[in-house]
């Protein structure tokens, strides 16, 4: 992975940005026990090497941790004047590289925004720092039976921020939306260190929708320093139903007629037999072994609702050649059911050495196309894959085993990873649907986008920040100046006036 | 002299707009123009129509999704969405009779890119999100003349920035709309209103609130005071002649008629209650999405607020007490108390100051300026003012699109 080249100057002045920033975010006294403001030790700056991407490392050039919105706009607005590039850092949880160090740049980490700020159940929303993880938020709110929606896998480590920053989805997405649909307001610091405010616990923007094309931006257009996030309450009940089918086809066509009949479950997750065994094998939660796919469907509502659903999805599956089935019980039996499916990456990393993820998104009626293809693929590299898939929203999860101490075995994992990549933009879909590009999608992005689309994105980043100073190397393949992405190729009277209908 | 050009083809929209840049010759973008009032007068003597680029391209049921071209008729979108038995979650509304345009069933209903450009969005808002949530992907021509895409097919996609959500709500300001993606629904099968009758505005937020805050996942929450309700086409609630606070559950019978009870049961302590059947509360519904009860008299000037829901009464009672006694001629809310529409008696100020003090006094929000004449519309602001970091950062992002303002200037706001 090729990312722009260090500047040497920078790395050089290394000592005085250190000692500056220092000053702008000091160490906590006995008085105000905040920490370290700011990490230059070699071994202590390694603990900030990667995120959830491993492959990648990188030691940052220094590490500041302000705990104030006053010092993230100092900070920022220092490293604007004398040309230093940030990298924002939420809880380090990315699985795309978006918060991998660059050994010019300043990693600013938010850990230490770690409060909620206040609890509005009048107006159903949280309003908390960004390093709050996203569990913390709904275990804020559920003595009160309200919780926040999105619930990524990774949800008791990542934070709030990242969670903005990567647009996280999760399981519940069909139903209830990513953390866009989520969010409604925030607090960003621009490079220039000025603080602006987007929504609040209100609807909607009064103006153009800054907040949207903030969310899922990775950190390249501001520091989010505050969210607004809705909560909801609870459903009444919930159940899930385990379905095994002899087929992936089966389970794909149960998928649709489930949708095609109008029910929106809260999720819909499968799993292929590798996934299958290697969940089974590692938490024990009573999944068939003797099937090629699992379906788990989870409604919920009021009791009625939920009973009535139910015997509509088995009568549906019945109807697709299930071959098992089972309704949960109770709530024990629910997240039973799930906890198979939630801790299906660290199944896969105890039958692994390692394992890349992979999260293109499909239309549904392409998956069984996609799954008999990467089982081809999975013959031609000589590596092992193991799917997890949120079917109700066509976000593929395949897992790609490999071994990095076996030479060449990176280098085929990441060819593999590309090519189911490639595949689901052939097939109607995208590149990335909840993991973000960060570095490990970047240099797929014009198999999605031509050069003027990704132009029209990146002068959307100069106008956030024409200096180019926030996580440079992420998302973009090319880095263009942005003088010279805003020249316009205008020649007066030179374009012959167009056919097209007057009134 | 004053034209307007009506492309057939992207292509031919993308030349157009290649061609009014070397003219410097600025474009009011429109569709059917049913919304041409909505925002600032541009001031251009040319028009670029868009309901040429017209026709549904690709409606996949069962994959939730439908992609048509921007100038599709709401018409045909409607209809294939009610072949299909689903909707837009986010219950589009019509404003052509709150704007004074005909709306009758042989009148042009507006566009599918104008009600994305404009971002509306009914009672469902509240539970379900606005249009800016059911966009997928979009394709367009910048003020720069150049064809471009943002998102996809697909409901979870992070690949790259989300222009969607940008370009959705952007009045034609940023880019020339030319194709959209958007989530379709299944339609609920029944839907039931709990009415509680006779509420102030106090109270009918605390119902409201209290009924969002419950279980029943509530899809909208409206309260009408007594003079609008007496304008509703449902006799039930005109004949009765007291406010009515109205909730809506949706789903399966079994569970629409359990939620409908639970609610009436949980809110009586609050005020006497009816139930409204599904057909009368899709009247109902309609009336408040299209604030139609609000639309007379024609020469009241129509704001819509957007403030914390649980803040709708206060806003309210501050609105009145600043635009003074005999002003407010009528208003309702919906959201749950977070969206506040008022019709105001007319003064060349529209009462801006009151109305946005009002406003930045209780939570905050915004206050739009729906319906004024065009000379009011010149010179109050018609969106929310923004702080000065945040005007010069819309600022940048609208020439980042359209350099030389060419597409719809001062739409949104003075310059841009």
């Amino acid at each position: 992975m090729r990312m722009p080249d260090p500047d040497t100057d920078v790395i050089a002045r290394r000592a005085r940005i250190a000692r500056d920033l220092r000053r702008l975010v000091p160490d906590g006294s006995s008085n105000s026990p905040v920490g370290e403001g700011v990490i230059v030790d070699e071994d202590e700056l390694r603990a900030y090497e990667c995120d959830g991407l491993t492959a990648y490392r990188q030691p940052p050039l220094v590490v500041v941790l302000p705990s104030t919105t006053e010092q993230v706009s100092k900070v920022l607005r220092y490293c604007h004047d004398h040309g230093v590039k940030i990298v924002p850092r939420g809880a380090g949880t990315s699985l795309s590289g978006g918060a991998l160090p660059l050994a010019d740049a300043v990693t600013l980490g938010l850990g230490k925004f770690n409060r909620i700020l206040d609890i509005d159940y009048d107006n159903r929303c949280v309003v908390a720092q960004p390093g709050v993880t996203n569990l913390g938020i709904t275990q804020a709110v559920q003595a009160r039976g309200f919780y926040y929606a999105p619930d990524p896998s990774s949800q008791i480590a990542c934070s709030i921020g990242g969670n903005v920053a990567e647009n996280a989805g999760g399981v519940h997405c069909l139903k209830y939306g990513l953390t866009t649909n989520n969010l409604l307001g925030l607090e960003m610091v621009l490079m220039t260190g000025e603080v602006v405010r987007l929504g609040g616990r209100h609807l909607d923007p009064g103006d153009l929708d800054l907040m949207g094309v903030v969310t899922g931006s990775e950190g390249l257009l501001g520091v989010i320093t505050e969210v607004t996030v809705r909560i909801l309450r609870g459903p009444e009940t919930a159940r899930a139903v385990l379905m095994g089918f002899p087929d992936t086809t089966a389970a794909a066509d149960t998928v649709a007629a489930i949708i095609a009949q109008g029910i929106i479950p809260a999720g819909l997750e499968m799993m292929d037999r590798p996934a299958i065994h290697a969940a089974e094998d590692f938490v024990h939660a009573d999944y068939p072994l003797d099937v090629e796919a699992l379906l788990i469907c989870e409604l919920d509502g009021p009791e009625a609702e939920v009973d009535h659903l139910i015997e509509r999805v088995a009568a549906i599956a019945h109807d697709n050649r299930v071959v098992s089935l089972r309704a949960s019980a109770d709530d024990a039996e629910r997240a039973l059911f799930w906890a198979g499916r939630k801790a299906a990456f660290p199944a896969v990393g105890r039958i692994s050495p390692d394992y890349l993820c992979m999260d293109g998104s499909i239309p549904r009626q392409a998956l069984p196309r996609v799954l008999q293809r990467m089982t081809e693929m999975s013959r031609r590299y000589g590596l092992r894959v193991a799917n997890v898939f949120h079917a109700g929203d066509g976000n593929l999860h395949p897992l790609i085993l490999f071994d990095a101490n076996v030479s060449d075995e990176l280098e085929r994992a990441e060819a593999f990873g590309a090519d189911i990549l490639r595949l689901c933009v052939a097939v109607g879909g995208v590149l990335t649907g909840e993991h973000g590009v960060g570095v490990e999608k970047r240099d797929l992005m014009y198999t999605m986008f031509t050069e003027t689309d990704m132009a029209h994105q990146q002068r959307l980043k100069c106008a956030f920040d024409p200096g180019q100073f926030l996580n440079p190397g992420k998302v973009f393949p090319t880095l263009h100046r942005c003088a010279e992405l805003g020249r316009m190729r205008v020649s007066g009277g030179a374009v012959p006036f167009p056919d097209i209908p007057r009134f | 002299m004053s034209q307007t050009y009506r492309p057939d083809t992207p292509e031919q929209v993308a030349d157009l707009i290649t061609w009014a840049l070397a003219e410097s010759t600025p474009l009011a973008l429109r569709g059917h123009g049913t919304k041409a009032a909505l925002g600032r007068p541009t001031n251009t003597s040319h028009a670029l129509d868009l309901s040429g680029i017209a026709g549904i391209v690709d409606y996949a049921p069962e994959e939730l999704v439908m992609t048509a071209r921007a100038g599709t008729s709401m018409a045909e979108v409607r209809a294939a969405l009610d072949a299909a038995g689903q909707m837009l979650a986010f219950e589009p509304p019509d404003w052509r009779p709150l704007l004074g345009q005909p709306h009758g069933p042989a009148d042009p209903p507006g566009t599918l890119g104008g009600l994305v450009a404009c971002n509306l969005a009914g009672s469902r808002r509240i539970s379900a999100g606005a249009a800016r949530d059911h966009v997928l992907g979009i394709a367009g021509v910048s003020g720069r003349g150049e064809a471009f895409r943002s998102g996809g097919r697909v409901v979870k996609n992070v690949t790259g920035f989300d222009l969607s959500k940008l370009l959705t709500g952007s009045m034609g300001t940023l880019a020339a709309l030319t194709e959209l993606s958007l989530k379709t629904v299944p339609r609920p099968e029944t839907s039931a209103t709990v009415l509680v009758l006779g509420l102030d505005a106090a109270d009918a937020v605390q119902a409201m609130t209290r009924a969002l805050g419950s279980s029943h996942e509530v899809s909208g929450a409206a309260h009408l005071p007594a003079a609008m309700a007496a304008r509703s086409a449902v006799a039930a609630i005109a004949g009765d002649g007291r406010a009515i606070t109205a909730l809506r559950v949706e789903g399966p019978d079994p569970s629409v008629a359990w939620r409908c009870q639970a609610l009436r049961t949980e809110l009586t302590a609050l005020g006497p209650t009816e139930a409204l059947s599904h057909d009368d509360g899709a009247v109902l519904w309609g009336e408040v999405s299209d604030a139609r009860l609000i639309a007379d008299p024609a020469d009241a000037v129509l704001w819509r607020l957007s403030v914390p829901p649980a803040q709708g009464a206060r806003v309210l009672a501050a609105v009145r007490h600043g635009v003074g006694e005999g002003h407010l001629s009528g208003w309702q809310m919906d959201w749950g108390g977070g969206l506040l529409w008022l019709a105001l008696a007319p003064t060349p100020e529209a009462h801006a100051g009151a109305v946005r003090d009002a406003v930045a006094h209780h939570g905050g929000g915004h206050a739009t300026l729906i319906r004024a004449g065009a000379d009011v519309r010149a010179h109050v602001p018609v969106f929310q003012p923004q702080p000065a970091p945040l005007a010069a950062l819309s600022r940048r992002v609208t020439e980042s699109f359209d350099p030389k303002g060419i597409l719809s200037p001062g739409r949104m706001a003075e310059g841009r």
